[in-house]
């Protein structure tokens, strides 16, 4: 009973949010105002808030008076493609070297790992600096600097499962068989750790989502006035203290986001392992 | 996540327009009003201070920071006061007069005054203290306006003569500074807060905080009421907010001006706002293309909408710039200026005929000059955009703002706290010296105006040198490539227990001598 | 010598090495960045005149290889030299704001890991269940709610609302223990929101993960119930990544804390490291990083070494 009953409500939620990936897909469309245009006060209420004549934004403005559902929506959909795009180079980067070491060990392992700790010792900041200071800020820096940071991360985890899978017999047959590294990597390993590497996926873009925002302050990410959720939150932040929901919206997306790609990687996981 | 909002101040546009108009008041009465009340002494007094680094010393010749310069006028005295009312009064010198050129000045000093360490103030100190600032290897901040000192020497046990090369009528105005504080004859070590202040220093953690006891042997009368001073260190606007509303401090400076009004509501709280020299500006370099065409910088003045940018990143609180840098809050301020307006069809017919239809700029922003300059920048472009004119906002790192952005590339944001003169404010921004100096943000050279600074600097005719404030003032606004699109009112916020009389509007928290000048109800 | 001791004697030597290698590349990094430390203390209206002297005084005129043996010649005599701004000893400055760092973790570390454990391993038990949901719906809601709209909104509830705890979390060196606890519940809870998930799903996903293998199948084949399949069998056979993830999150709650010092004004390390290299302050920036990287590489080998003990496949290896 309560099983069907959530089984309802995480159906429900991850149809909201296909509905508003979609709706932010067609934001053009869809929204209604352009996302940089000064439509009112500073911190309009949302509508059932503010009932007075001259508020006609839904969800209220933000801080310079800007429409937030039309933000929201142009927002979602900015995020969404640097954070996809980012997690899955930080994935391709940390799997990719960390099948490599466990199936290798000895020597490559070593330097593999060493430099892995390296990345991940090093304060982001000074080397995020660095990097700017030597090619400047770009989306595409963006996403570099996540692969790696974040791509370290996900090699200790990719590593990790590795190993165990490469201490089995039925990896050590295949080995012998001769099959070539990226046989061993695709067929042998890849299939029995999907499990936490799915779950860490969920995980990193959730992550991923907020680094963005935090790196904004560095002239990294999308340039003003482009609308992202996490600079969105960042933005409002301060009205929270006074009730004022503005920073709300943008958090609750993020959050709604993050939920359903994590629901639906577990249902993946699930479907696979009962097949 | 609900909250409950009935102690929370609630939002709603009947609200803002409503804090708006209170504000409009508030600025009508001025400068602080006037609360007769006799001052009680006592209590723990504790402010957050925003501005500060993990760097502050105190070291009168190598800081810049508020922390900083309250600090020292808890610990320390200058010669020379402003008094709230801007007047300049006597502190450590009784009184001063110059010669009829400006360049022998003969300071007076008081007697009878102790440093916390015992030592009795006296002509010794005051000519090691500027000794200081004006050595070969000094890395003052006044050092510019004091470099023609030719000598300071004691011409009775209590009276100091200093000899300048150029006349300065602005000397004592410039003795008035935080940075100019009178030290102990010896003073070497950075974290020695030996003054003869209100206060004596207690501990010193830079980037953290910093507390003081009461000078019980204070001389001024009737200033130093607390026990004791505490000055913490919160960077974040919404963290001192909330240390204020929870009890945590008594005052803070540097409001959030986003949720000012928010914050307002509150009845255990007042806001402390006066007007200010400070100014935000987009300075265009003008020997970077497309600067360099004077009919672009003209353009690009008149496709901004100067109230807009006050009504939405000051929330009211300042009022709008003229494209010049002398506020109302100074003593020679031209008030008959015509106001330039936002007009995008003038900006527009200005770039047809510069043959420069269609501009793009970029504008290079950080929040580093002031909070808010990336939202004003994309309000900016948002004006702008009516004149035909496409500015590409381009948000460039906190990190070595200063070093890399300003004055470096072609248009960015900056700000200007103001400075104790007309002379110095002017002097030192925008003429060729200041190029020389590293100050100069438009790279303005203009020969009348360099002459107009020299003649003024040494006019004792107060007429007369009005005159040329007004003057040069009119060459800036007319000639200049400096967008000063606003003053930004100091925004101070105290607890409603916190008592003072008329507050001052040189700096923040009452000319930094809140701890001084303030007591509890 | 067995494959344990031998992995910690490797590691300790390449930890060593790696902190080597971490100071140079910190040193010439933070030299090559544009603006400097005279920049830094004077401020933007410092003259260009004043800004040279300055250099000058400090010796920044000097090349930066000669600088930096001069700093590392000090580390290797256990100087760790003076801020180059104050002029006080790096180690004073530090000390007071590691504890406190170091506080803050512990509390944090008190809270989230035991809750981490228990939502991870319940949810593993009774996956699918009405539990299992709102436990992922509840943390993933908190992972994905950024550190300073958390704190933002504590305060606004427990402090300013109610006035529970202290909006800001002021320490000195003489607080008392229960000040701190005081002081620190706050940024504890912000801190737990943000590694309280990513522990307990990984914890999940690790444990669900070893009950699809051969072994557990047989045992399940057996007859064995599920929570004794669970704690006794899949648990150890998880622990590699379960103690990796708490590892990961540890360092964090050592390195990652700065949004949270800053809100609730904490004197910590993480917001030194942040000043520090805005003002390109070495001596601190070097002696912070380090500390940062010895930290993080210790939790490091250890997590590695544990999961090789709990692995014995690891400990035999061909």
């Amino acid at each position: 009973m309560m099983t069907t009953l959530f089984k309802i409500i995480g159906w429900g939620l991850r149809g909201i949010v296909v509905l508003w990936v979609l709706a932010s897909l067609g934001a053009e469309f869809v929204a209604p105002y352009k996302p940089n245009d000064i439509v009112g006060q500073m911190w309009n209420g949302a509508f059932w808030q503010d009932t007075s004549e001259t508020a006609r934004q839904v969800l209220g403005t933000d801080q310079l008076g800007r429409d937030l559902l039309s933000r929201l929506l142009y927002g979602t959909r900015n995020t969404l493609t640097v954070a996809l795009g980012a997690t899955f180079a930080a994935f391709a980067v940390g799997i990719g070297f960390g099948f490599w070491a466990a199936i290798a060990r000895g020597r490559i392992d070593m330097a593999c790992s060493r430099v892995a700790d390296l990345i991940i010792a090093v304060p982001t900041l000074i080397v995020t600096l660095l990097v700017i200071a030597a090619v400047g800020p770009s989306v595409g820096v963006l996403v570099a600097i996540i692969a790696v940071v974040d791509g370290a991360r996900v090699f200790r985890l990719a590593r990790l499962v590795a190993m165990n899978i490469c201490a089995m017999e039925y990896f050590e047959s295949a080995r012998l068989r001769g099959e070539n590294l990226r046989w061993l990597m695709l067929h042998e390993i890849l299939p029995n750790v999907r499990m936490p590497l799915i779950t860490e996926f969920g995980l990193r873009f959730c992550f991923i989502f907020l680094f963005i925002a935090a790196l904004s302050f560095l002239g990294l990410g999308l340039q003003p006035p482009e609308a992202d959720l996490g600079s969105m939150v960042r933005e409002n932040a301060s009205a929270i203290s006074f009730g004022v929901l503005a920073p709300f919206f943008p958090a609750a997306v993020i959050a709604m986001l993050a939920i359903a790609v994590n629901l639906s990687s577990e249902a993946l996981v699930r479907a696979k392992r009962r097949a | 996540m609900t909250f409950n909002t009935s102690s929370l101040p609630q939002i709603g546009r009947r609200g803002f327009l409503a804090g708006a108009s209170a504000i409009g008041a508030g600025l009508l009465l001025g400068a602080g009003t006037a609360r007769a009340a006799t001052p009680k002494t006592g209590g723990h007094f504790r402010i957050g201070i925003g501005d500060f680094k993990t760097t502050d010393t105190l070291d009168t010749t190598s800081n810049d920071t508020k922390f900083y310069n309250i600090s020292q006028f808890i610990l320390r005295n200058n010669l020379v006061e402003v008094a709230p009312d801007g007047e300049l009064i006597p502190e450590l010198a009784t009184s001063w007069e110059s010669s009829a050129d400006a360049t022998t000045w003969v300071f007076k000093l008081r007697q009878g005054v102790t440093f916390h360490s015992g030592k009795t103030f006296g002509p010794e100190d005051v000519i090691f203290t500027l000794n200081k600032h004006v050595a070969a290897d000094s890395t003052s901040a006044i050092k510019p306006f004091l470099k023609s000192i030719v000598s300071v020497t004691a011409t009775a046990p209590d009276e100091v003569t200093i000899v300048l090369a150029d006349g300065n009528v602005g000397l004592p105005a410039i003795l008035t500074v935080p940075a100019a504080a009178m030290l102990a004859e010896g003073t070497t070590d950075p974290l020695d807060g030996n003054g003869t202040g209100p206060y004596k220093l207690e501990r010193w953690q830079a980037g953290i905080g910093a507390s003081f006891s009461k000078n019980p042997s204070y001389w001024k009368e009737g200033r130093g009421h607390f026990d004791s001073v505490e000055l913490i260190a919160i960077a974040d606007p919404s963290a001192r907010t909330a240390a204020l509303v929870g009890g945590k401090i008594d005052a803070y400076n540097q409001v959030d001006l986003k949720t000012v009004n928010l914050l307002k509501r509150n009845a255990g709280i007042q806001i402390l706002s006066q007007a200010s020299k400070a100014h935000y500006v987009f300075p265009m370099n003008m020997t970077l293309a497309p600067f360099n065409n004077p009919d672009v910088v003209a353009a690009m003045k008149y496709a901004i909408n100067r109230q807009d940018l006050v009504d939405r990143i000051l929330n009211g609180y300042g009022t709008v710039g003229n494209d010049q840098p002398i506020s109302s809050a100074y003593r020679y301020y031209n008030a008959d200026l015509p106001q330039r307006e936002y007009d995008p069809e003038k900006a527009k017919s200005l770039l047809a005929k510069a043959g420069m239809s269609g501009l793009k700029v970029e504008l290079n922003v950080s929040d580093v000059p002031f909070s808010g300059a990336t939202d004003a920048a994309v309000l900016f472009k948002s004006h702008a955009e009516a004149a035909g004119i496409t500015i590409d906002v381009k948000r460039v790192p906190d990190d070595g703002y200063w070093d890399n952005v300003w004055i470096k590339s072609p248009l960015c944001a900056s700000r200007w706290s103001g400075r104790p003169t007309e002379d110095i404010m002017i002097g030192g921004v925008y003429t060729k010296s200041a190029v020389q100096a590293g100050w100069n943000e438009t790279s303005m050279q203009d020969d009348q105006l360099d002459q107009l600074v020299l003649l003024a600097r040494k006019e004792l005719d107060e007429t007369k040198r009005r005159q040329m404030y007004f003057d040069m003032q009119q060459i800036i606004h007319e000639r200049g490539s400096a967008n000063i699109f606003a003053f930004a009112n100091f925004t101070d916020a105290a607890s409603s227990k916190i008592a003072f009389d008329t507050i001052g509007n040189d700096w923040d928290l009452d000319g930094f001598r809140a701890a001084e000048r303030w007591w509890f109800a | 010598m067995t494959v344990l001791t031998r992995t910690i004697l490797t590691r300790i030597a390449a930890s060593i090495i790696m902190l080597v290698l971490i100071s140079v590349f910190i040193f010439f990094a933070v030299d090559m960045l544009p603006g400097d430390v005279a920049r830094a203390i004077l401020g933007s209206s410092a003259t260009t005149e004043a800004l040279a002297a300055l250099r000058t005084k400090l010796g920044l005129d000097e090349p930066a290889v000669w600088r930096f043996a001069h700093w590392a010649w000090g580390v290797l005599h256990g100087d760790f030299g003076t801020s180059i701004t104050t002029q006080e000893p790096v180690t004073t400055i530090i000390s007071f704001r590691l504890g406190n760092t170091l506080w803050l973790a512990a509390l944090a570390a008190a809270i989230s890991i035991p809750l981490a454990l228990a939502l991870g391993i319940g949810s593993a038990l009774w996956e699918g269940s009405a539990f299992d949901r709102i436990a992922s719906i509840v943390t993933l809601g908190a992972i994905s709610m950024p550190e300073f709209f958390v704190a933002y909104s504590l305060v606004a509830l427990f402090a300013l609302n109610w006035q529970i705890f202290p909006p800001i979390s002021t320490v000195t060196t003489d607080s008392t223990f229960l000040d701190r606890l005081d002081a620190l519940i706050l940024p504890a809870i912000t801190l737990a929101f943000a590694v309280v998930a990513h522990m307990m799903r990984m914890i999940r996903a690790a444990i669900l993960d070893v009950l699809g293998s051969p072994f557990m199948v047989m045992a399940e084949l057996k007859g064995m119930p599920l929570r004794r399949r669970i704690l006794r069998h899949a648990l150890p056979n998880a622990a590699a990544p379960i103690i990796n993830v708490i590892v990961l999150n540890l360092a964090y709650l050592i390195v990652g804390v700065v949004v949270v010092e800053v809100i609730f004004v904490y004197p910590g390390l993480g917001q030194l490291l942040i000043d520090s290299v805005a003002q390109r302050d070495l001596p601190l920036v070097q002696a912070g990083s380090l500390i940062f990287a010895a930290i993080y590489l210790t939790l490091n080998t250890v997590a590695d070494v544990l999961a090789i003990a709990f692995n014995p496949r690891l400990r035999f290896p061909r």
